[in-house]
């Protein structure tokens, strides 16, 4: 005998998993993500500050020499001033975007390269699939920091903010190309892909069509992971002294309070400003990042009993 | 676990060695120019007291990537040094051996990252876990934002904010140094004192940071193994808690993270980089920080060798060891 | 105390062993509750086969799950009774503590899951999983006990000793599923739930693991809920049928009566869908969808889908009344 099934047919809401993935307002969305929306903030003050910056201040005044020197904070130098004489108002003003555009390039790059490369992998599959695979494992094992030391320290000094940027992204990609590919495996078995390759799709429109926009969530919390990853490999060479030696951007401004002793001598303004800088941002990628992967995996979400 | 299987992985960890070695031997003659040579020559020009050092490092030099030999005797001779952990003397601290240096500075980066990482990943995922428990206390939740603030943080951050508070401020922990500068290492209870003393500092910063990082990791593993079959199972046989959490809830969680702590102490050998510069630790970082800054690259090199070593090392013994912890995978 | 409703008197007795009393569940979502099980109520007789069966969604599983208190939030029990009898004896599950609870799954009332493919834990021995129930219920038991009282229940389900030492990885899914009967029955329950326990399996293995849980039943004693959307696999098995829909019973009868004289449209329609061997090929559903469960309408809610509705239909909300003796339906048509 067969076995019959009552009702196993018609799509029906599942009592144990109600039906919430309706379309609902991208404002009660939010109200819902508290993470997104505070790390969202927090990010916008960042770009804002760095944005807004340059009007009220003289970004001259991030030069050496444009100061008197060591000063603790005080009315005309509200975040004091390095022993160089720079004054770190201005060094925040002029070094924030800069390590922003290291972190956004870095990132960009990628993900990018990321996305082609796993989208390629886990669309194509076969050999092409094993290649990539296997390249991404062997250069995920090889310890990032020491081989961006090497290069850093070889191209030293003449190395710029966006050559920076490119050294780092060199070994940005794998985790993104790996993590993607997975995603795209999953996917690519789904029933609606399964349809529009029997209607007669073709590959290219299965993937923007199809495949990409179920990507989206994942490949923007990628994004941000990659960027915040970037930002803190580029700010880690930069406090060892082998980024930019012109630039006062805020890995080299810790760079520069380390080599000067800033901590014994008693300045912890000049600390200050690149620590509460830095974290600062990284609280805010991190809180888009874990906002963006509630979305991308609805199960991370904290049920209220 | 079968011989064969052992001799394969062997064969893998000797592969990536032997690649790292290749790599180490060709980038500097891929450089425009000739660092090595260049930094060479600035030193015997300077003349003085070293020209005799020079000499003998020019030889020295000249042996292993000179043009006297045909090139695959001299990478041939190279791979031998490799193996003997032989990496040439060191261009700034000479007639120090590269490897001597390294391995004068392991045993402080080793006993603070083996201590830190185990501490940190035995606190961590256990903090993850519950927090991501649902009979956890409420409470725990609350602990969950600073934690996870914390790991948002670049742990050198950390040190600065620790150093200046603790060290500079407050005077509870030596400033630098990974004992009293003046005192000479040795094995009595004083000088281990001595030693704990400087390593505080360090080791918290590393393990604030890095508790976060792995209660992250693990929080979202054990979210998804709470909505496994067998926890409901578990439940319904009306296992008590403790077994459910952690026999059935964590020691499959726990699978994933495995990998990842086998890379963190595979990476313990090149050490806390900028914390150890922080601190003035005597460690590989501080080593490597060095050799960096005055081009001193037998020993960068070296260090890079060391660490791809380690790192082989440390994956090979996880790839060995997954089978007993996965029982699925030994068939 | 039962409750005085003259419906719930009538749909349980007082002898029943496990008797379900006006039970609701409901699961909290951004727009709402939604009341995945609306009032449920029925009785379980010492011994007796009952089954329960309905279109997924419908809150059967719910319902199975509900009575192990194993509901995970955002779903939770709003209300209702769920009452366990040892002879004169009453405990009200619903309202015990937690570790009470705890204490009395297993031992008292017992569940073989549904997904049976991922219900052992793939790093634990079988042998480990009988070792883990036993220790959680009684202390003190010795190795040697353990294991014999393990050999046992596999012997039960016709496995053999050895299993104890596989991982379960390397059983067959049907070698599962009889793993996952043994485990429930390790401590005798009175009480056995089965959420679909066949529902992964192929139709040959469903048929031996129906025969296991059936010998099982019998020399235990135990009375069995048996949850299914195979109303073929459910009547060979069963004694009574409660049809569900919408989170409500709507019919209880036993199985005879039922598939002969079916009362609610619902379950007809149910039942004229099966294939039979006269007209393969041809395949008839019940038309329509169920219903929203977020903010149900008031009346029938198989109204929209039935062929005989009535003005009055939506309504009344149609009580489940003794259409004739021990056949249960909520219709107005009776």
């Amino acid at each position: 005998m067969g076995t019959i099934l009552v009702g196993q047919a018609a799509p029906a809401a599942d009592a144990a998993m109600p039906t919430v993935r309706r379309h609902i307002g991208i404002g009660t969305y939010l109200k819902r993500n508290p993470k997104l929306v505070a790390g969202l903030i927090l990010f916008g003050s960042l770009l804002v500050f760095s944005l807004l910056g340059p009007l009220f201040i003289d970004t001259e005044l991030a030069r050496p020499m444009s100061a008197m020197p060591s000063q603790p904070p005080s009315s005309t130098y509200p975040f004091g001033t390095d022993d160089q004489g720079r004054n770190l108002l201005a060094v925040a003003v002029v070094g924030l975007p800069l390590t922003l555009q290291v972190g956004l390039i870095a990132g960009l790059v990628a993900i990018v390269l990321g996305t082609v490369l796993g989208l390629t992998a886990g669309y194509v599959g076969g050999v092409t699939d094993m290649l990539i695979r296997g390249i991404c494992d062997i250069l995920l094992t090889v310890p990032g920091l020491v081989v961006l030391i090497t290069v850093a320290a070889s191209i030293q000094g003449a190395i710029s903010v966006q050559m920076m940027a490119l050294v780092v992204a060199s070994l940005a990609w794998m985790w993104p190309a790996r993590t993607i590919r997975s995603q795209v495996l999953t996917l690519r078995e789904r029933a609606y892909v399964q349809m529009a390759k029997l209607s007669g799709m073709k590959t290219p429109e299965i993937i923007f069509r199809e495949i990409m926009p179920n990507l989206l969530p994942f490949l923007a919390a990628s994004f941000v992971g990659s960027v915040a990853a970037a930002i803190l490999a580029s700010i880690g060479l930069e406090a060892l002294g082998l980024g930019p030696q012109n630039e006062p951007t805020l890995g080299m401004t810790i760079y520069w309070a380390i080599s000067f002793n800033a901590v014994i001598r008693g300045m912890w303004w000049w600390l200050t400003m690149p620590i509460v800088a830095i974290v600062i941002l990284f609280i805010s990628l991190f809180m888009i990042s874990a906002g963006l992967d509630e979305i991308a995996n609805p199960r991370l979400r904290k049920v209220s009993s | 676990m079968t011989w064969k299987l052992l001799g394969k992985r062997f064969g893998m960890f000797l592969i990536v060695i032997w690649g790292a070695a290749t790599l180490n031997f060709f980038l500097p003659r891929l450089a425009p120019g000739d660092p090595i040579r260049e930094r060479l020559f600035a030193l015997s020009t300077q003349g003085g007291l070293t020209q005799t050092g020079v000499e003998e490092m020019v030889a020295s030099y000249n042996a292993r990537f000179g043009l006297d030999l045909p090139l695959w005797q001299q990478y041939l001779n190279y791979l031998v040094d490799m193996l003997r952990f032989d990496f040439g003397y060191s261009l700034a601290m000479f007639p120090a051996q590269a490897s001597d240096l390294i391995f004068d500075a392991l045993p402080w980066t080793v006993g603070l990252l083996l201590v830190t990482t185990i501490i940190s990943f035995v606190l961590g995922t256990l903090l993850g876990a519950l927090i991501a428990w649902p009979r956890s206390p409420k409470w725990l939740e609350y602990l969950a934002a600073p934690m996870l603030t914390l790991a948002a943080i670049p742990y050198y951050l950390l040190a600065l904010v620790l150093l200046y508070v603790l060290a500079f401020s407050w005077k509870w922990f030596p400033l630098s140094g990974g004992y009293t500068t003046g005192t000479q290492p040795n094995v009595s209870l004083e000088f281990w004192w001595d030693v704990l003393k400087h390593s505080i500092l360090p080791a918290l910063s590393i393990i604030l940071a890095a508790v976060g990082s792995w209660a992250i990791g693990i929080r979202g593993m054990m979210i998804s193994t709470n909505g496994e079959d067998y926890m409901t199972f578990a439940e319904a046989r009306g296992l008590r808690g403790n077994t459910m959490f952690f026999r059935y809830g964590l020691r499959n969680a726990m699978l994933p993270q495995i990998t990842s702590l086998a890379l963190s102490l595979g990476h313990i050998v090149s050490g806390a980089l900028i914390v150890e510069v922080v601190f003035t630790y005597p460690g590989v970082g501080s080593l490597l920080y060095n050799a960096i800054k005055g081009a001193d690259y037998f020993v960068v090199y070296g260090v890079v060798f060391m660490v791809v070593l380690a790192l082989g090392f440390a994956t090979m013994l996880v790839d060995l060891a997954y089978p007993f912890l996965d029982p699925r995978i030994r068939s | 105390m039962i409750a005085a409703e003259p419906v719930t008197r009538g749909l349980i007795a007082p002898t029943d062993v496990l008797a379900i009393d006006n039970l609701q569940v409901s699961y909290r979502s951004d727009r709402g509750e939604v009341k995945a099980v609306g009032g449920v109520t029925f009785g379980l007789k010492p011994g007796e086969r009952l089954g329960l069966v309905g279109e997924s969604g419908c809150g059967k599983t719910t319902t199975a799950l509900a009575i192990m208190r194993l509901i995970r939030p955002p779903g939770r029990i709003v209300g209702g009774r769920i009452l366990l009898r040892d002879g004169a004896s009453e405990t009200d599950l619903a309202s015990l503590s937690d570790e009470r609870m705890r204490r009395t799954r297993l031992s008292e009332v017992a569940l073989i899951p549904q997904g049976s493919m991922n219900s052992l834990n793939p790093v634990k021995r079988i042998g480990d999983h009988f070792a883990d129930s036993i220790q959680a219920h009684e202390r003190r038991v010795s190795d040697s006990e353990i294991r014999d009282r393990t050999s046992e229940v596999l012997k039960m389900v016709g496995l053999r000793d050895s299993t104890a030492r596989l991982f379960p990885h390397e059983l067959s899914g049907g070698m599962k599923q009889r793993v996952c009967i043994a485990l429930s029955i390790t401590l005798s329950p009175k009480v056995i739930i089965a959420d679909e326990p066949t529902s992964a399996l192929d139709v040959v293995v469903q048929r031996h693991v129906m025969e296991t849980l059936g010998a099982v039943q019998q020399r235990l004693n135990a009375a069995v809920i048996l949850v299914g959307h195979d109303m073929g696999l459910l009547a060979q098995f069963v004694d009574r049928l409660g049809v569900m829909y919408a989170g409500k019973l709507v019919e209880l009868a036993p199985i005879r009566n039922l598939f002969e004289n079916p009362l609610h449209p619902y379950t007809k329609l149910l039942i004229s869908s099966l294939p039979t061997l006269e007209q393969r090929g041809t395949f008839r559903g019940v038309p329509g969808l169920p219903p929203s469960l977020l903010n149900p309408p008031v009346g029938c809610l198989f109204a929209p889908r039935c062929p005989s509705v009535m003005e009055r239909c939506t309504l009344e909300t149609p009580p489940l009344q003794e259409v004739t003796p021990d056949h249960w339906a909520a219709c107005h048509l009776y």
